[in-house]
């Protein structure tokens, strides 16, 4: 008999995410056997301490889920809220909250291509090492993250767990002279995003190709970000409201996030990747020209070069941004008057890791009596699964440290943020 | 003493229970962030870097409460390795809004949320680093405020104590000349109470303030309680506001109308 040995290799935490994980690959006899991405993120029962609480504070306190996107929490919260209610927000009060929105995509995108993502593929372990030998390009990343940043203060009130999103609109509607001061910003930004576009296209990428349904919001003529209906590559076209009867949530052993897939089986993403597939002719043009520069063509099915469409959606979110600004108009009202009513409401946006659902039931007080919400992260815990037992079965040859980085490197593909999918990343490679 | 000889101080980031949100503080520094990194070693801080090295550590930046029985071992472990430690933010200097299973029975919350109750393990309680370990220096905020933040850093390397001011929301409205939102436009506004650090946010947005930063050093919360009911806040409206982001700090734990 052969002598039968069990190697493990560990990395004691997976490090550029945000929150805590494990990852645990099984390889017998040259075979993948089992890929799991366990999830220690301590659980904080939000959907449990959000019945009896107000509709207007679902939004204020799921931004507390995650403090790299609570734009995103907010504004699936608000939306929900304001469906239930019969109430749509539109005109300069949704764009004040579009802008937002695209400030935070400006800041969590630069946040993950420079800091998180770009040192894997340039060799560092920080972006702080980074610039010891490229000092313009993280001094830029820094720049552009910044540029976000301001959007969030000065609209939003300040960077994390902004304050002036509420149901029915904004607390106060900014100056048009407020805006201005984010102009000079966002300018230098849209260049260095366009220097991003360059820099990340001109990566080498693992040669990888997924074969995965993608799914994303779309509305006609406008890049997927606050609202829309629910596509897929694959033909879906739901309202949000359907949600919950084509998508199941599943509670696995190893993992405190609750693993998404679709009714009746088969596996999907959220994210870039699926935006950039279903919505790319919605892009502004200079994003378009910036993508077909560099041979970036829609659908792009290697996770790996998610990358380089985070950067082509930092060019669109600083144009659009920059679009809002020069469009603004100071609404007469920062509110319209929003009265409770029982039901059932549904919200579905962008965050910048992708969609992001919310459901509440209230009563005609307002009170809430049941919450359910779908991040990202959960979403995509099947893909990323998928995608380790891919890439460690083309990769089986490599030597064990070059195999754990280049497993982070994929979970990093994701810019999974475990925080929100309820943290830890242990990486546990072990060969028998 | 030139750069290259001088020991830097190290620097640890840990993370319990949160949002990750009092951390991107750190990196939402971006005017300081480089200049800062020459200052001190970057040793422990995973969400930023993936290079680690061992302590002991000069200053740990603590993120995050203990609710879970492993945390509360982890969190011994980081006193011991930590020649100072400092909380950043509501979870770890007040438990956070996680601390909401406090007043609630954390089995039926598991059961809510999760459909297999038995993969999850969890404590009944979310309770600060304090109760666990001594802490140096608590940083209040949901989230914390960056400049603060640099302060206790800057303030640990020069070895002095950190300028952070004990007063109410209420100094820095009129610092910044807010017009009081309550008295002005009846708007019920928490200020009074809540520690100062955010630099009175909400009513330069004209929204009163919700208590983020948590209770003040000396809070009057009976008198804004009554302050609030003669703004026609109902009972529940006036538990609801006292029990959210610091709902286990204790003035605000005992505030309102059915909590002793």
């Amino acid at each position: 008999m052969p002598e039968r040995r069990t190697k493990t290799i560990k990395t004691d935490v997976l490090a550029r995410v945000e929150g805590e994980g494990a990852m645990r690959v099984r390889i017998e006899s040259g075979r993948v056997t089992e890929v799991q991405l366990r999830i220690y993120e301590p659980p904080r029962f939000f959907e449990a301490f959000l019945r009896g609480r107000d509709f207007t504070e679902a939004l204020d306190i799921t931004s507390r889920i995650c403090g790299i996107c609570p734009i995103a929490y907010q504004m699936s919260a608000v939306t929900a809220m304001e469906s239930l209610c019969g109430v749509e927000v539109g005109g300069q009060l949704r764009a004040l909250r579009r802008l937002l929105y695209c400030g935070e995509w400006i800041e969590s995108h630069a946040l993950h291509v420079f800091m998180l993502h770009a040192p894997d593929f340039l060799g560092f372990e920080s972006a702080v090492a980074m610039a010891r030998e490229h000092p313009t390009i993280v001094t830029d990343a820094l720049a552009l993250k910044k540029a976000g940043n301001e959007v969030m203060r000065v609209v939003g009130g300040r960077e994390v767990h902004p304050i002036n999103v509420r149901v029915g609109g904004v607390h106060r509607a900014p100056r048009k002279a407020e805006l201005a001061t984010l102009v000079a910003g966002l300018e230098r930004a849209r260049e260095i995003a366009l220097g991003a576009v360059r820099l990340t296209a001109s990566f080498d990428f693992p040669d990888y190709d997924q074969d995965i349904e993608l799914v994303a919001l779309a509305q006609p003529g406008e890049y997927p970000i606050d609202r829309g209906r629910i596509i897929s590559s694959t033909g879906l076209d739901i309202a949000p409201e359907e949600y919950e009867s084509r998508f199941v949530e599943q509670h696995v052993p190893w993992s405190h996030a609750l693993h998404s897939q679709r009714t009746g089986g088969g596996n999907y993403l959220v994210g870039p990747l699926a935006r950039f597939a279903t919505s790319f002719a919605a892009l502004t043009p200079l994003a378009r020209e910036a993508a077909a520069d560099v041979g970036l063509r829609a659908p792009e099915r290697n996770p790996f070069r998610s990358i380089v469409v985070r950067a082509v959606e930092l060019v669109h979110a600083v144009d659009e941004a920059l679009e809002l600004i020069a469009a603004y108009e100071e609404p007469d009202a920062p509110a319209i008057e929003v009265e409770p009513r029982a039901g059932v409401g549904h919200g579905a946006t962008e965050a910048p890791r992708g969609l992001l659902y919310h459901r509440y039931e209230i009563d005609a007080d307002g009170t809430i009596l049941a919450a359910n919400i779908v991040p990202p992260t959960s979403q995509n815990q099947i893909a990323i699964e998928a995608d380790l037992r891919g890439v460690v079965e083309r990769s089986l040859e490599l030597p064990d440290e070059q195999l754990s980085r280049l497993c982070e490197q994929t979970i990093r593909n994701y810019d999974p943020c475990i925080s929100c999918a309820t943290h830890f990343l242990t990486l546990e490679v072990e060969r028998c | 003493m030139s750069v290259a000889t001088r020991r830097r101080p190290k620097l640890a980031v840990w993370k319990f229970a949160s949002c990750d949100g009092c951390q991107l503080s750190l990196l939402d520094c971006e005017d300081e962030l480089l200049a800062l990194a020459g200052e001190v070693e970057i040793a422990y801080f995973p969400e930023a870097s993936s290079a680690t090295v061992r302590g002991p550590y000069d200053l740990s930046l603590v993120e995050g409460s203990i609710t879970t029985a492993d945390d509360r071992e982890r969190i011994l472990r980081v006193r011991s390795s930590s020649r100072r430690l400092v909380t950043i933010g509501a979870c770890a200097t007040a438990g956070g809004i996680q601390a909401l299973r406090n007043f609630a029975d954390v089995e039926d919350f598991v059961r809510l949320v999760y459909a297999r109750p038995d993969y999850i393990s969890t404590l009944a309680t979310s309770t600060p680093i304090s109760a666990h370990v001594p802490v140096d220096f608590e940083l209040h905020g949901c989230p914390i405020d960056k400049r603060q933040l640099l302060e206790v850093i800057s303030a640990h390397l020069i070895g002095r104590r950190p300028t952070i001011a004990t007063t109410s929301v209420c100094t820095e409205c009129k610092r910044r000349g807010t017009v009081c939102v309550m008295v002005a436009h009846g708007t019920p506004c928490l200020g009074p109470v809540t520690h100062a650090g955010c630099g009175a946010i909400c009513p330069s947005y004209d929204r009163g303030c919700y208590g983020c930063f948590g209770p003040m050093e000396t809070p009057n919360v009976v008198a804004l309680t009554r302050q609030l009911r003669a703004l026609d806040a109902t009972e529940t409206a006036i538990d609801r506001v006292f029990h959210t982001f610091n709902a286990a700090a204790p003035p605000f734990a005992g505030a309102g109308s059915d909590r002793a």
